[in-house]
């Protein structure tokens, strides 16, 4: 009853699941119309919420993109997630980033700020401490590229915003294994 | 499968692959899929300008809508149901000019998708249907839909407006791959002919093998006109995303262990079994009878193990028998094959076999820790691994037997569960019960050819429970989606395939009406299908539910001005027949399956029985209500409400 309760569900899961984490999900779908829809339709139809999404292809002799899905769940409702991307006809594997240890992690973020006097040196100075790139500038504005983990990248915003912080772009994460080995 | 095939021993004829059958593709290993590198047209050698081998008989160009046909032929397929249109013209023109397909014109789109169900389930074989662009599409969805959940596979080509006007609001347009990507296991929009036979051997393909499902293959109007060249089933791409990894030899001899410890065990089977062939059945009979484990089976895998077998303990669910329920909810170790732990099934799931390991075997490795957490999850074909389970089970036993004292106990217990004969009903001299309606067309029917379909409600559980199969493949519901109306098509499909068999739709007044213009389609292509409408003049299975969940407030739940269904059966150019006492069910049944023309028979029944036994919703398995029970309007709580 008291765990009927807390599931909110008349068919409660009373086994421990686990607390909700983070998951990296890389998907390597084949690159053609409607792989894209399929996958980001089959998590969104299930209720699961996706917190970022990069694609691009990424072998053109294969024909082959890569999808990479940051989400929330449970172990067993990732587990899940995975099982059901691994249905999909298009999807050729679904790598599961968040369990590789070896594995560096990626993200781009264009930064544009609109500021003068000690305002635009103070930017300068953090941009060069976060190795963040001057990729455009003007008499009164700068927009700078920088590229890191999601925390890196969360800081530099934070630490921009009272320096005339007008408008970011960013990517979703990118992921690849350390070392020798390939996905 | 033909008349042939079913002459002889009927446990023989199950054994034997349907003639005709398309042979299965074989599972590519999880390696190949790895390495596997997309060919590009060119390599395919079905691009335009590349030079073609000339070889073939068929190497001359065609037009898209022939090379569809072409590559349907070469997929063994003999019957199309479908419904001609503007966008499907140019394939109805090249179907005219040959014969070597039949096909089966509907009256709506929807029918055309259950009645291809029908066909595929009674066959093994992929069912074929056939539509036009627009509403086509849409009316076929449900009949997908209804077959993405049962995983019954098919192949629906919809025509599509000519590629220049997609995406303009054309005439009779609509997304059909979008719409339909969330109810098929996979669509495709045919870019150009040079790759329409390519698409169509890959979707017959991916239909029939892993966990079957239902295939869309969308074609523009302007392809079917393009020209272009064959390519041969043998050369086509096939993608590898159907995996079926070869059986876990170290979870198999896991599975034996427990197996062998049990003393309360149970299998738990489904239309995961019927799905894979007689050869899946066979096993599973030989691993019933040489364990002497109790067997209980889903609606969707009745038939698989025969109904008069020792250790049958019925249906289990909702409306379950006792002695499966209970046996489940008791039961030390379950072995749930082709099975998918649905909620019909488990009700309370935190109360659901509290005490058992569970074994699951399922094709589908996401069905396997999906509802229930499992201790060992089997992923393979359902026959194979049965088949695997029961060389271990031989290996071990020759080396020290199995202690068969062990179930003694509990078939004791089983026994006292069967003693309370949950399936009993007060029958009556004066009307009709539903379940003695039933009850009778079963026993007029045996020694005969029989496939039974079914729509959705209280008539399709009643028929669950006291009309019994002994084989796969002759029992057709709709199980997943519960689509009233599906059982009239279904029965077409299951005709067109087995022209001599007796072929029944179990209905109920309500259902039979969602889908009653076939009934046209039946008279025109003389099917001739027996409809048995249990006539209530209620909506059964709603009226029910209000009665023991809604305080017997019959909200819209009664059908008035129902039509006259023998006049209507008369109107139609078939035969209508009607019984309204006991004494003269018989006589009617008997001469409904003398006629060979299609038949609406009307049933009168008494029109306040409730389907018992049930597990409340919110329930557990052992808090089951019976035949003698009084309705209180407690039933169900504020949560279970919510399930129904």
């Amino acid at each position: 009853m008291s765990a009927t309760e807390r599931a909110g569900s008349v068919y409660p899961v009373t086994r421990d699941e686990g607390a909700a984490a983070e998951a990296i999900l890389a998907v390597i779908v084949d690159n053609e119309p409607g792989a894209l829809a399929r996958v980001v339709g089959l998590i969104s139809a299930r209720g699961y919420n996706i917190e970022s999404l990069t694609v691009a292809e990424t072998d053109a002799l294969k024909h082959t993109s890569r999808i990479t899905i940051v989400t929330r769940g449970t172990p067993a409702k990732i587990e899940q997630i995975k099982a059901q991307l691994g249905r999909i006809v298009p999807v050729r594997r679904v790598l599961d980033v968040t369990k590789e240890a070896e594995c560096i992690k990626r993200e781009l973020a264009l930064v544009k700020v609109v500021n003068g006097g000690d305002q635009r040196l103070e930017s300068m100075r953090l941009a060069d401490i976060f190795r963040a790139r001057v990729v455009d500038t003007t008499h009164a504005s700068f927009v700078f590229e920088v590229t890191g983990a999601r925390e890196k990248i969360n800081t530099f915003i934070d630490l921009m915003t009272p320096l005339g912080l007008k408008e970011v772009s960013r990517t979703g994460l990118l992921s690849i294994r350390r070392g020798m080995e390939t996905d | 499968m033909t008349r042939e095939s079913m002459s002889g021993a009927r446990e023989a004829s199950f054994l034997t692959r349907p003639k005709g059958a398309a042979p299965q593709d074989e599972g590519i290993s999880p390696e190949a899929k790895k390495d596997f590198i997309l060919r590009s047209p060119a390599q395919q050698g079905v691009t335009k300008d590349a030079p073609q081998e000339p070889c073939a008989e068929k190497a001359a160009t065609r037009t898209g809508a022939e090379i569809l046909l072409d590559a349907l032929e070469e997929q063994g397929v003999e019957v199309i149901f479908g419904y001609p249109g503007g966008a499907v013209l140019p394939i109805y023109d090249a179907l005219y000019k040959r014969d070597t397909i039949r096909h089966i014109m509907v009256r709506h789109e929807q029918g055309a998708a259950h009645a291809a169900e029908g066909y595929a389930r009674s066959t093994g074989k992929v069912g074929v249907l056939l539509v036009t662009s627009g509403p086509g599409a849409t009316n076929a969805v449900t009949g997908l839909t209804d077959a993405l959940l049962d995983s019954i596979p098919l192949v629906c080509i919809t025509g599509q407006v000519a590629r220049p006007l997609i995406g303009t609001d054309a005439f009779q347009e609509c997304d059909t791959v979008g719409i339909t990507r969330s109810c098929t296991k996979h669509n495709y929009l045919v870019a150009s002919a040079h790759t329409l036979a390519t698409v169509v051997h890959e979707a017959f393909h991916l239909a029939r093998n892993g966990r079957p499902g239902p295939i869309v293959i969308d074609i523009p109007k302007d392809v079917q006109f393009e020209k272009a060249l064959y390519t041969a089933r043998a050369d086509a791409r096939k993608r590898n995303c159907v995996v079926t990894p070869p059986v876990d030899r170290a979870k198999i001899e896991q599975a034996v262990d427990l197996m062998r410890r049990a003393r309360r065990p149970i299998l738990y089977t489904g239309g995961g079994v019927i799905n894979a062939g007689p050869k899946a059945s066979e096993a599973l009979r030989a691993l019933t009878a040489e364990t002497n484990f109790p067997l209980t089976s889903t609606l969707m895998g009745l038939g698989a193990y025969p109904a008069s077998g020792a250790n049958w303990l019925g249906m289990l669910g909702m409306h379950g028998s006792l002695e499966a329920n209970s046996a489940m909810h008791d039961c030390d170790l379950m072995i749930a094959i082709g099975s998918r732990f649905d909620d019909r099934i488990t009700g309370r799931l935190d109360a659901f076999s509290p005490q058992s390991r569970k074994i699951h075997v399922d094709i589908d490795p996401s069905s396997i820790n999906k509802n229930v957490r499992v201790d060992i999850g089997v992923v393979g074909d359902a026959g194979a691994v049965t088949e695997a389970l029961l060389a271990e089970w031989r290996r071990r036993n020759a080396a020290a037997p199995h202690d068969a004292a062990r179930l003694d106990a509990w078939w004791k217990q089983i026994g006292r569960w069967r003693s309370r004969k949950s399936f009993a009903y007060r029958n009556s001299d004066r009307a009709i019960k539903p379940q003695y309606a039933i009850e009778r067309l079963y026993a007029l029917t045996r020694g005969r050819d029989v496939f039974v379909t079914t729509e959705v409600g209280q008539h399709q559980m009643w028929a669950a429970q006291h009309f019994h199969f002994n084989e796969p493949n002759r029992w057709m519901t709709s199980g997943g989606l519960g689509t009233m109306g599906y059982g009239l098509p279904a029965a077409l499909g299951a005709q067109a395939a087995h022209p001599d068999a007796l072929v029944i739709d179990i209905a109920g007044d309500a259902s039979v009406q969602m889908t009653m213009q076939e009934m046209s389609t039946a008279a025109q292509h003389k099917l001739p299908v027996k409809v048995f409408i249990l006539n209530n003049a209620y909506l059964g299975m709603v009226r029910q539910w209000q009665e023991l969940l809604h305080g017997g407030r019959y909200s819209h739940s009664y059908s008035d001005s129902l039509p006259d269904f023998v006049k209507l059966a008369e109107a139609y150019g078939c035969v209508g027949l009607r019984a309204e006492t006991p004494a003269e069910l018989d006589d009617r049944i008997a001469e409904m399956i003398a006629v060979k023309r299609p038949v609406l028979f009307d049933c009168v029944v008494t029109r306040e029985e409730n389907v018992f036994p049930m597990i409340p919703s919110g329930a557990a398995h052992n808090e089951m209500l019976f035949a003698n029970h009084v309705v209180t309007g407690g039933e169900t709580d504020e949560r279970g409400r919510v399930l129904v």
